[in-house]
């Protein structure tokens, strides 16, 4: 129970989550209307993203200091989790622009920003299956990963608060001002935000525990 | 240090010089990619829109960029590099590259100019801003690249690698260039670009010092 403390809390908060966001009141809100409950699944898969990514480099940071493999095993993990919420955060925002926008894709700062983040991943995923050496492959993608982050950072927080967007949360558009005056979303909204980071470390742990066991079969 | 990174360039400048195929090599590269684009858009005299001409051209010059830079570590012996390591230190190393391909990257973007404007025609309005951004452009291209090229020299089948990597983490600095030399392209007044040529400085100096900082570590292996 102690060390499944995060699982229970996934469960708790998404079904919570799947329930009263969907039977829950939401404030009208012209052109969104009910897909502003999108609040709860889109948005904080961004949230995920970062903070798997984050965890992600802060282990890259530490195995260029002191270089054990089981901290490269973290760093790949959160990535690769990191990936996943991306790629759902995506396809939930396209879904959601196609009732909302009427296109799947548009050309906005904050879609490019999430698009070139992906990239970027998926380059380091590639940087990663291209090596043989396990240590040099842990070492240089450390490296790829620190770097990218570093770059990553002027592009998804400088720049879409330099350029007026068509998402919600810029430009006026209406984001997150119904949550200033409206307690009804946030009361979901916070509980999502928790469920799936947590989803996200379940997920990341079961990934870390296949790869050990792996290692232990190559190794017997 | 000082005297370290100034012998270091020295020799990179030399070994240039002695197998100019390299450099000869990439100048045509770049003029005949210009030429290339001259031919598909079968151009009579400003017949392509400013904003076509713009992003044509910074595209030319990513790609030479890459093509340039990319063979920084490779060019060398893998003995001779070995020498290197027991000769100098990393971050000498890192920063001489680093300047060396600055300069490389300016002298290739501003005859890549100089010929993109005969062909296409020049309907820049501010060739000054332009040029600073070119010089920023070189700077920052041959910076970013300079590490990716470390990375991927590391790995087998680096030249798809080096475009993969580098792509993606260019773009913020590819995007910041196309828009300073758009407003040089019209003509806006100069105080319109101050924040991007501010933005760019930033990613320059944070490119920069983490390339000072990471590549010791990948010096190493």
């Amino acid at each position: 129970m102690k060390q499944n403390w995060y699982k229970y809390l996934a469960v708790l908060m998404l079904s919570y989550v799947m329930v009263w966001g969907f039977l829950g009141h939401i404030p009208r809100q012209p052109v969104l209307h009910e897909t502003a409950r999108n609040l709860y699944f889109h948005v904080p898969m961004w949230f995920s993203m970062f903070v798997m990514l984050t965890i992600s480099v802060i282990n890259s940071i530490k195995y260029l200091r002191n270089p054990l493999t089981v901290i490269d095993d973290k760093a790949e993990s959160y990535a690769y989790t990191g990936i996943l919420f991306g790629v759902v955060g995506c396809a939930t925002g396209s879904i959601w622009a196609r009732y909302t926008w009427g296109t799947w894709w548009t050309n906005d700062v904050k879609l490019n920003g999430a698009a070139i983040g992906l990239l970027i991943y998926f380059a380091y995923a590639i940087l990663r299956g291209s090596f043989e050496d396990e240590q040099q492959k842990a070492r240089i993608s450390a490296i790829y990963n620190i770097f990218a982050i570093a770059l990553l950072i002027p592009l998804l927080i400088i720049l879409p608060r330099m350029t007026d967007s068509l998402h919600p949360g810029n430009g006026g558009n209406p984001g997150f001002k119904p949550m200033d005056t409206e307690g009804a979303m946030r009361i979901v909204f916070y509980p999502a935000v928790i469920g799936w980071i947590s989803l996200g470390y379940w997920i990341t742990n079961l990934r870390l525990r296949i790869r050990k066991i792996e290692r232990q079969a190559n190794e017997a | 240090m000082v005297n370290e990174i100034k012998a270091l360039i020295d020799k990179e400048i030399r070994l240039e010089l002695r197998q100019k195929y390299a450099i000869n090599g990439m100048l045509l590269y770049i003029v005949s990619t210009v030429y290339v684009c001259y031919l598909s858009f079968r151009l009579k005299t400003n017949h392509i829109d400013k904003i076509t001409w713009n992003t044509l051209f910074w595209i030319i010059i990513l790609f030479t960029a890459v093509n340039a830079i990319a063979k920084s570590f490779t060019q060398e012996r893998y003995g001779r590099l070995l020498y290197y390591y027991t000769l100098a230190n990393p971050v000498g190393i890192i920063v001489s590259k680093i300047i060396y391909n600055s300069i490389l990257m300016l002298v290739l973007s501003l005859v890549g100019f100089g010929v993109y404007g005969l062909v296409m025609g020049n309907p820049v309005g501010d060739v000054g801003l332009y040029l600073v951004a070119l010089i920023l452009g070189a700077i920052g291209f041959a910076s970013t690249l300079t590490m990716i090229a470390g990375i991927a020299s590391k790995a087998e089948n680096s030249a798809t690698l080096m475009a993969v990597l580098s792509f993606p983490v260019i773009i913020p600095m590819l995007l910041m260039l196309i828009k300073i030399s758009k407003n040089a392209l019209d003509g806006l007044d100069r105080g319109e670009s101050l924040d991007e040529v501010m933005i760019l400085l930033a990613i320059d100096a944070i490119v920069l010092v983490l390339s000072v900082i990471l590549f010791p570590f990948l010096w190493r292996s």
